[in-house]
C-alpha cells in the first residue's frame, strides 16, 4: 500500500503525465518540430563548433610539436644598417664558442646543434635545384624529433673532419633524383661534391608555411669552412631535458651569453631565444579562446532556442486554457498541471538536444571532410549541450507551467 | 459522515456570502445563504442571471471559496482549505456536468471518462480504471461508443459522456450547471430522464437552471434573487421523463397529421 503510493507519487504519476504531454506534442507535430528545431540548431552548433575548434587546436598543436621536443633556439640578434633592419640571425654575434659554452655550462641542455645556413644551387643527376643548405651537428635530428627514411646521420667524427657528407630532404631528393634512392649518390653545392648518406622523412609544411622537406643538411664545420667561410653562427638549436626546465634553461643561457658578450646591464640582448614551449602555450591558449568563443556563440543560439520553447509553451497554455480548466475541475492539483506542461517543455528540449547532438556530430564529420583537419567531437561538449538543453527545458518551461497551474478553474472553464 | 446517514446533511451552508471587489465597487454575489442538502436529494437552484446561482454553484463545487460563512461538505469544512485540498475534494466527492459539456477534444469517450481517475490518490490500477469507465459509459447508454471522439457524437451523446465522467469516481454529489442549456427539447428530456434514473439509484444531484420546465424534473426547487434564497419548496407537479417523451411523441404526431 505504502509502496504503491510511493510508486504512484514518484514514478507512475510522472510517467502517466509524460504520456499526456507526449500526446499533446504529437497533436501539434509541425509546431513541436519547429520549436524543437531551435534547440536542435543550438545543440548541433555547440557540438559542431566545439569540435571544429578542438580540431583546429589539435592541428596547430601538432604543428608546434613537430618543431621538436623542448626546443630552444638561440638566434643572433638583428642588425641595423642605415635604418634597415636585416632580421633575426643576420647579425654576427653568436659563435661556435658560445654554443660550446652553453653545452658545457647549462646542465639542463641535453643536445646542441650550431646552425649555419645559406641558399645555394644543388646539382646532381643532371638536374639542379635551389635549396637551403644548413650546417648542423649530429644532434640536430634528435632535437627536431626527425627521423631518416633511409641511410644514417653523419657522426661526430665526420663533423670534426668537416667531411663532405649530406643528408637530403625528401622534396629536394625528389626534385634532383625523382624516384631514385638518393643515398649513396653525389650532389654538388658551390662546386663542392657531397656524398648523400641519408634521406629525411617527410615533415610537411612548417609553422610559417615553408616546406621543411626542401633542404640539405651537412656538418656545421663543413658548412662554415667550405660554404660560408664565416665563423659566426645563424643560430644554436638546443634541446632541454624536460619541459619543466625550459624556463630555467632559457634564463641560464641568457645570462651566460650576456656575460660572454660583455653586455652591461643597460644594453639589450644581442641575441634572441625562441622558446618552443612558450610558442606552444601561446598558440594553445589562443586556440582555446577561439574554441570558447565559437562555443559561446553557439550557446547563444541554444538560449534563443530555449526562449522559443518558452514562447510556444505560453501559446500552448493560452490555447489549452479550457482543457486545463477541465482537468482542474475533475480534481487535478496545481502540481499535476505544472508537471504536465513542464514535461512537455522538457520533452521538446531533450528531443531537440538528442537530434541536435546527432546533427552536430554529422556536421563535424562534414567539416572534417572539407577542411584539412579533423573536427574532434568531445564527449564533454555533447554532455554539456545535452545537459544545458534539459536545463533550458526546465527553466523556460517553468514559467508557462506555473502559469497553467495557477489558472482560476472558473475562468479557465469559461475561456473561449 | 457517511452517505447512508440521514441525520447529517451532505451539504450544509451557514451564512454563506461571496463578495467580489472590482476596484471601488463591491458586489455581493451571494448573501448569507443557509441551505441544507441531504443524501439522495435532487435539487434545482433557480434564478435569473445575476441572481448568484452560478456563484453559489462554484462554491458548492469547491471551484471557488466563500468570503464569509461556512460550508460543510460530507462532514468536512471547505472554507479553510487550500487549492490542493479543494482539488482532492473535487476529485473524490464531486462530479461536474456543464452546459458546454467540457470534454477534451480529440480524445476518445473512454479516455474522457477515465480523466478524473487519473488524478485520484492513491493509484487506481489501469485495469480498474478501464472497467469503471466502461461501466459508467454503459450506465449512460453509450457502452458502444467507447472509441469515438466528442466531435463524432451528437450533443446529447456528448452530455452523456460528461455525465459518465461525473459518475466515474463514485461521487457523493453531482453538480450540473445548466446541463440542458445547449440541447433541443427531446434531448433535454432524455438527459433529465437520465438524471432522474441516477437519482433513483441513490445519487444526490444539485442542478442550476433558469428554466422552470427543466427544474420541474427535480424533487426540490430553491429560487434565488439578488444573492439570497427567496423560496425553497418541494416540486409541485413534478415531471417524469417517460411521460414527457410520450407526450412529445403524440404532439409531433398530431402536428404531422395536421
Amino acid at each position: 500500500m505504502l509502496l504503491a503510493r510511493y510508486l504512484w507519487t514518484f514514478l507512475l504519476r510522472p510517467a502517466l503525465t509524460a504520456l499526456i504531454a507526449l500526446r499533446a506534442l504529437r497533436r501539434n507535430k509541425l509546431r513541436s518540430t519547429l520549436t524543437a528545431l531551435g534547440i536542435i540548431i543550438g545543440v548541433a552548433s555547440v557540438v559542431a563548433m566545439v569540435a571544429v575548434g578542438n580540431g583546429a587546436q589539435a592541428r596547430i598543436e601538432s604543428q608546434v610539436a613537430a618543431l621538436g621536443q623542448n626546443l630552444l633556439s638561440v638566434f643572433a640578434g638583428s642588425r641595423r644598417s642605415g635604418g634597415v633592419n636585416t632580421g633575426l640571425g643576420s647579425a654576427s654575434t653568436i659563435t661556435l664558442a658560445d654554443a660550446n659554452a652553453i653545452a658545457r655550462e647549462v646542465t639542463d641542455v641535453v643536445a646542441v646543434s650550431p646552425e649555419v645556413s645559406s641558399t645555394a644551387q644543388a646539382i646532381a643527376n643532371g638536374r639542379n635545384w635551389s635549396t637551403t643548405i644548413t650546417g648542423e651537428s649530429p644532434d640536430y635530428l634528435k632535437i627536431r624529433d626527425w627521423k631518416l627514411a633511409s641511410g644514417a646521420m653523419f657522426t661526430e667524427r665526420e663533423v670534426r673532419a668537416a667531411a663532405k657528407v649530406a643528408i637530403i630532404g625528401s622534396k629536394t631528393a625528389n626534385e634532383l633524383f625523382g624516384p631514385l634512392n638518393p643515398v649513396g649518390q653525389a650532389v654538388r653545392v658551390k662546386n663542392i661534391p657531397f656524398v648523400i648518406i641519408g634521406l629525411l622523412e617527410s615533415k610537411g609544411a612548417g609553422m610559417g608555411g615553408q616546406n621543411q622537406d626542401d633542404r640539405i643538411i651537412i656538418p656545421y664545420t663543413t658548412a662554415m669552412k667550405r660554404l660560408t667561410g664565416e665563423k659566426y653562427l645563424r643560430s644554436i638549436n638546443l634541446q632541454v631535458g624536460s619541459a619543466a626546465r625550459m624556463e630555467a634553461a632559457q634564463q641560464q643561457i641568457t645570462s651566460l651569453l650576456r656575460q660572454r658578450h660583455r653586455l652591461t646591464a643597460e644594453k639589450d640582448d644581442d641575441f634572441n631565444i625562441f622558446n618552443q614551449k612558450e610558442i606552444a602555450d601561446t598558440v594553445g591558449s589562443i586556440s582555446r579562446i577561439i574554441t570558447l568563443l565559437l562555443g559561446a556563440i553557439a550557446g547563444i543560439s541554444l538560449l534563443v532556442g530555449g526562449i522559443g520553447i518558452m514562447n510556444i509553451m505560453l501559446v500552448s497554455v493560452t490555447e489549452r486554457t479550457r482543457e486545463i480548466g477541465i482537468r482542474i475541475a475533475v480534481g487535478a492539483q496545481p502540481g499535476d498541471i505544472r508537471l504536465q506542461f513542464l514535461i512537455e517543455a522538457i520533452t521538446l528540449s531533450l528531443l531537440g538536444g538528442l537530434i541536435g547532438v546527432l546533427a552536430g556530430v554529422g556536421a563535424s564529420r562534414l567539416v572534417g571532410m572539407v577542411a584539412d583537419f579533423k573536427a574532434v567531437v568531445s564527449t564533454g561538449s555533447i554532455l554539456l549541450a545535452f545537459g544545458v538543453s534539459s536545463v533550458i527545458g526546465i527553466f523556460f518551461g517553468f514559467y508557462p507551467a506555473s502559469k497553467a497551474a495557477g489558472l482560476d478553474p472558473i475562468e479557465a472553464l469559461r475561456y473561449e | 459522515m457517511s452517505t447512508q446517514s440521514n441525520s447529517a446533511p451532505l451539504i450544509q451552508l451557514r451564512d454563506l456570502s461571496k463578495i467580489y471587489r472590482t476596484g471601488e465597487v463591491e458586489v455581493k454575489a451571494v448573501r448569507s445563504v443557509n441551505l441544507d442538502v441531504r443524501c439522495r436529494e435532487f435539487v434545482a437552484i433557480m434564478g435569473a442571471s445575476g441572481s448568484g446561482k452560478s456563484t453559489l454553484m462554484n462554491i458548492l463545487g469547491c471551484l471557488d471559496r466563500p468570503t464569509e460563512g461556512s460550508y460543510v461538505l460530507d462532514g468536512a469544512a471547505v472554507a479553510g482549505l487550500n487549492r490542493k485540498q479543494l482539488a482532492v475534494l473535487r476529485n473524490r466527492k464531486l462530479g461536474f456536468v456543464f452546459q458546454g459539456f467540457n470534454l477534451l477534444a480529440r480524445t476518445s469517450s473512454l479516455e474522457n471518462v477515465e480523466l478524473p481517475m487519473f488524478y485520484t490518490h492513491p493509484l487506481i490500477s489501469l485495469h480498474e480504471r478501464r472497467q469503471r469507465a466502461v461501466g459508467a459509459l454503459e450506465k449512460v447508454g453509450l457502452g458502444n461508443r467507447l472509441g469515438q471522439h466528442p466531435s463524432q457524437l451528437s450533443c446529447g451523446q456528448q452530455q452523456r459522456i460528461a455525465i459518465a465522467r461525473a459518475l466515474v469516481n463514485r461521487p457523493e454529489l453531482v453538480l450540473a450547471d445548466e446541463p440542458t442549456g445547449n440541447l433541443d427539447t427531446r434531448t433535454s428530456i432524455e438527459i433529465m430522464g437520465l438524471f432522474q434514473d441516477l437519482n433513483d439509484s441513490g445519487i444526490t444531484i444539485v442542478m442550476v437552471t433558469h428554466e422552470l420546465d427543466v427544474a420541474a424534473y427535480c424533487k426540490r426547487m430553491v429560487v434565488m434573487r439578488d444573492g439570497q434564497v427567496i423560496s425553497d419548496t418541494p416540486t409541485e407537479n413534478r415531471r417524469f421523463a417517460p411521460q414527457e417523451l410520450a407526450a412529445l411523441d403524440q404532439a409531433q404526431k398530431r402536428a404531422q397529421l395536421a
